[in-house]
């Protein structure tokens, strides 16, 4: 199936202090199935903003276009129902929540996917084997299973706790909006290869970066150029290496 | 204030069903001339008590023992075993209670002059309560009284319990209040904490959708005393829960925590006066509302520090989660301070769900009720997790839960 996720056309705007702020213009867009496509693109073009449109975030108003994820129409599902249809995103700037258990938040997300989907829940002891074999995988300690959500947590263990989120909620399309930044090279290469485990026919990832490194370790099959809410340009893995070496203004000219 | 304002109070049904119940009570002239609390009176200014002052309040009846019992295994069906002393309509119910050594019910007291409006109404009306002096050195372990009303046409019920714990006793009560029907239950709680004594007051006010709950505490701590408290209002047309405590010896400790709980158009009220008359006392109040639909929350919290109570070390929180756009609170904490070498700290905050930390949990799954839900119990967690008894805690917890699922349905 070709149109696994596409979107189309795909017009968003946000409220700015009651003025209407077009943020996406018309964006294309397709991932096909088992693929990982990469967008990169100068800040402010937009790349969160179509990362939370995806999620389902309805600050943003979408005024034109279409998304159609695995034969289902995603904008007309809410937050949950993407996560249970397996959308996933992990946050640019995961929020913190004070006063919940990151234990006890994880169980209720994959719990509450399972019955989405159908699936038997998880109880406590097969939970705790499942999230300490992940964690493992992520270096993670078992103590910030313990802390509440992101509290208190470096960024770096912000982003790990995303993707331990991810691998524990079995997304068939994951977003990943700049994982990358904030960790070093070791950490970076725990959570590529977090994805890249992942990775099979029934797996894809958007994932949204600044720096060509990220891609050395998650090859992307596409990469896409973004910028003032359009994608501009699409290709090979080879344009990372060219917009690592050259910079956005070749494509942004070109494009204008 | 007029005093046709004061005239017009005495016309009160409400009023006049005291007046005619009250007989031949000490207490029968101060509650004739000052009436029943109005919002003329600082202290109720938020409180209104006009939705009740057209009922015409008669005496209780007492329930057979049959209807009581089921009375209790349906309003508190997970009230566990152990010692306890239950009410049904104000009355003592032998069969339903267990009393531990040391607890007495007395059926009518004279009790002495009154000046509290609350108090006054309850010396004018009442029916005795529990008497509990738990001797020097005595840990008591756990005791619950449980005052259920269950009324056909509105009746009010005036319960004063007087707690005594002799030098270092200890004592864990928990106060249960539920009921069915339109009724005032206007009971009145008074501890009295000796040297190095500790009593935690653990309240569970779920009384019926249709009914006013009236109450007040007053505590007296010496040195080395611990008077810790955490109320959870989750029921009531209107409630008032008001506390009085003072530390009189150096050293003492009170901790008058809440969470008020409201949907619909209930109010509630928790008002405070935590007196410090020694110095190196501690106090520590945290008070959390969350109010939804058309609800109405008031916090007043009052710290009183006397110019002897040097080095005392007051804190205060008083937060609202606002859950709709007609949920209201009025928040009035005041500090009196008298002494000049004290650390006093706090604090107030309105709010409403965050909408990030709301999307972020839906995005993994959660659907939004639950989403909802988790961040409204990570809320009151601050507050909730001041209960130092664990069992305490978690029964708690787990009306909090049961309160939310209503809300679902
Ligand atoms: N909540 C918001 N309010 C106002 N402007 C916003 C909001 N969110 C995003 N924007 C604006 O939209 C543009 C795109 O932002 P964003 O999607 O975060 O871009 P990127 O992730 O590519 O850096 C920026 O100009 C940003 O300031
Ligand atoms: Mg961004």
């Amino acid at each position: 199936m070709n149109d696994f996720m596409k979107i189309s056309g795909l017009c968003a705007q946000i409220d700015d202090n009651g003025l209407p702020k077009p943020i996406l213009r018309g964006l294309d867009l397709e991932i096909p199935k088992g693929q990982v496509h990469a967008i990169m693109g100068p800040n402010g073009s937009g790349k969160s903003t179509l990362s939370y449109v995806l999620a389902g975030r309805d600050d943003y108003e979408v005024t034109d276009g279409s998304v159609a994820f695995d034969g289902q129409d995603l904008l007309a599902m809410s937050p949950d129902e993407r996560a249970a249809a397996g959308v996933f995103l992990a946050f640019q700037s995961p929020v913190e929540l004070p006063g919940v258990n990151n234990a006890n938040f994880l169980r209720t997300a994959v719990n509450a996917v399972r019955r989405a989907r159908g699936e038997d829940e998880l109880d406590a002891v097969a939970f705790l084997k499942t999230v300490r074999a992940e964690t493992k995988r992520l270096h993670m300690s078992d103590e910030m299973l313990k802390r509440n959500v992101n509290v208190g947590f470096s960024g770096g263990e912000k982003k790990r706790n995303e993707v331990l989120q991810m691998r524990m909620l079995a997304p068939k399309f994951a977003i990943l909006d700049e994982t990358d930044s904030g960790l070093d090279i070791d950490a970076l290469r725990v959570v590529a290869d977090g994805v890249n485990s992942l990775r099979g026919p029934d797996f894809s990832a958007l994932v949204i970066t600044h720096h060509q490194r990220l891609l050395d370790y998650i090859q992307p099959d596409r990469v896409h150029v973004m910028a003032k809410g359009r994608i501009i340009h699409s290709g090979g893995p080879e344009v990372a290496r060219q917009l690592e070496a050259q910079g956005y203004a070749k494509y942004l000219e070109a494009a204008a | 204030m007029s005093s046709g304002a004061i005239a017009k109070k005495t016309e009160t049904r409400a009023l006049q069903s005291f007046l005619k119940r009250a007989g031949k009570s000490a207490a029968l002239p101060v509650l004739k001339s000052e009436g029943l609390p109005h919002r003329g009176i600082e202290a109720w200014h938020y409180t209104s008590l006009r939705v009740l002052e057209d009922l015409d309040f008669a005496e209780a009846t007492p329930l057979g023992e049959v209807d009581a019992q089921e009375l209790l295994r349906n309003l508190v069906p997970d009230l566990t075993d152990g010692p306890r002393v239950v009410f049904v309509n104000g009355f003592f119910m032998p069969s339903l209670s267990s009393l531990p050594a040391g607890v007495t019910v007395v059926e009518r007291e004279a009790v002495s002059a009154e000046t509290h409006p609350l108090t006054v109404l309850n010396a004018a009306l009442g029916r005795g309560g529990v008497r509990f002096h738990v001797p020097e050195g005595v840990d008591a372990g756990n005791l619950a009284i449980v005052s259920l009303s269950s009324a056909e046409h509105p009746i009010s019920t005036h319960l004063r319990h007087e707690i005594a714990l002799a030098p270092g006793a200890r004592l864990t009560l928990l106060e249960i209040h539920a009921g069915q029907g339109t009724y005032l239950s206007n009971p009145v709680l008074r501890f009295d904490v000796s040297k190095a004594a500790s009593v935690r007051h653990v309240k569970l006010q779920a009384d019926s959708d249709t009914s006013f709950h009236l109450a007040f505490v007053e505590g007296n701590v010496a040195e080395e005393g611990t008077y810790d408290s955490f109320t959870l209002t989750l029921g009531g047309r209107l409630a008032r829960h008001e506390v009085r405590c003072a530390m009189r010896g150096l050293h003492g400790n009170v901790h008058v925590n809440a969470a008020q709980i409201l949907d619909g158009e209930r109010h509630a009220d928790l008002t405070s006066r935590i007196t410090h008359a020694a110095p190196h006392c501690n106090s520590r109040q945290t008070v959390k509302n969350v109010i939804t639909d058309a609800a109405h929350a008031v916090f007043q919290g009052k710290i009183e520090v006397e110019r002897i109570a040097q080095k005392t070390d007051g804190y205060q929180m008083n937060q609202a989660l606002l859950l709709s756009d007609r949920a209201q609170i009025d928040s009035k904490p005041e500090l009196e301070i008298y002494a000049d070498d004290v650390k006093c700290s706090h604090g107030a905050t309105i709010g409403a769900l965050d909408d990030e930390q709301l999307f972020y949990l839906r995005s993994r799954g959660i659907p939004e009720i639950e989403a909802k839900a988790i961040l409204v119990r990570a809320f009151l967690g601050d507050a909730l997790d001041l209960i130092v008894d664990e069992g305490l805690r978690s029964w708690l917890d787990a009306r909090v839960d049961a309160w939310w699922a209503k809300q679902v349905n």
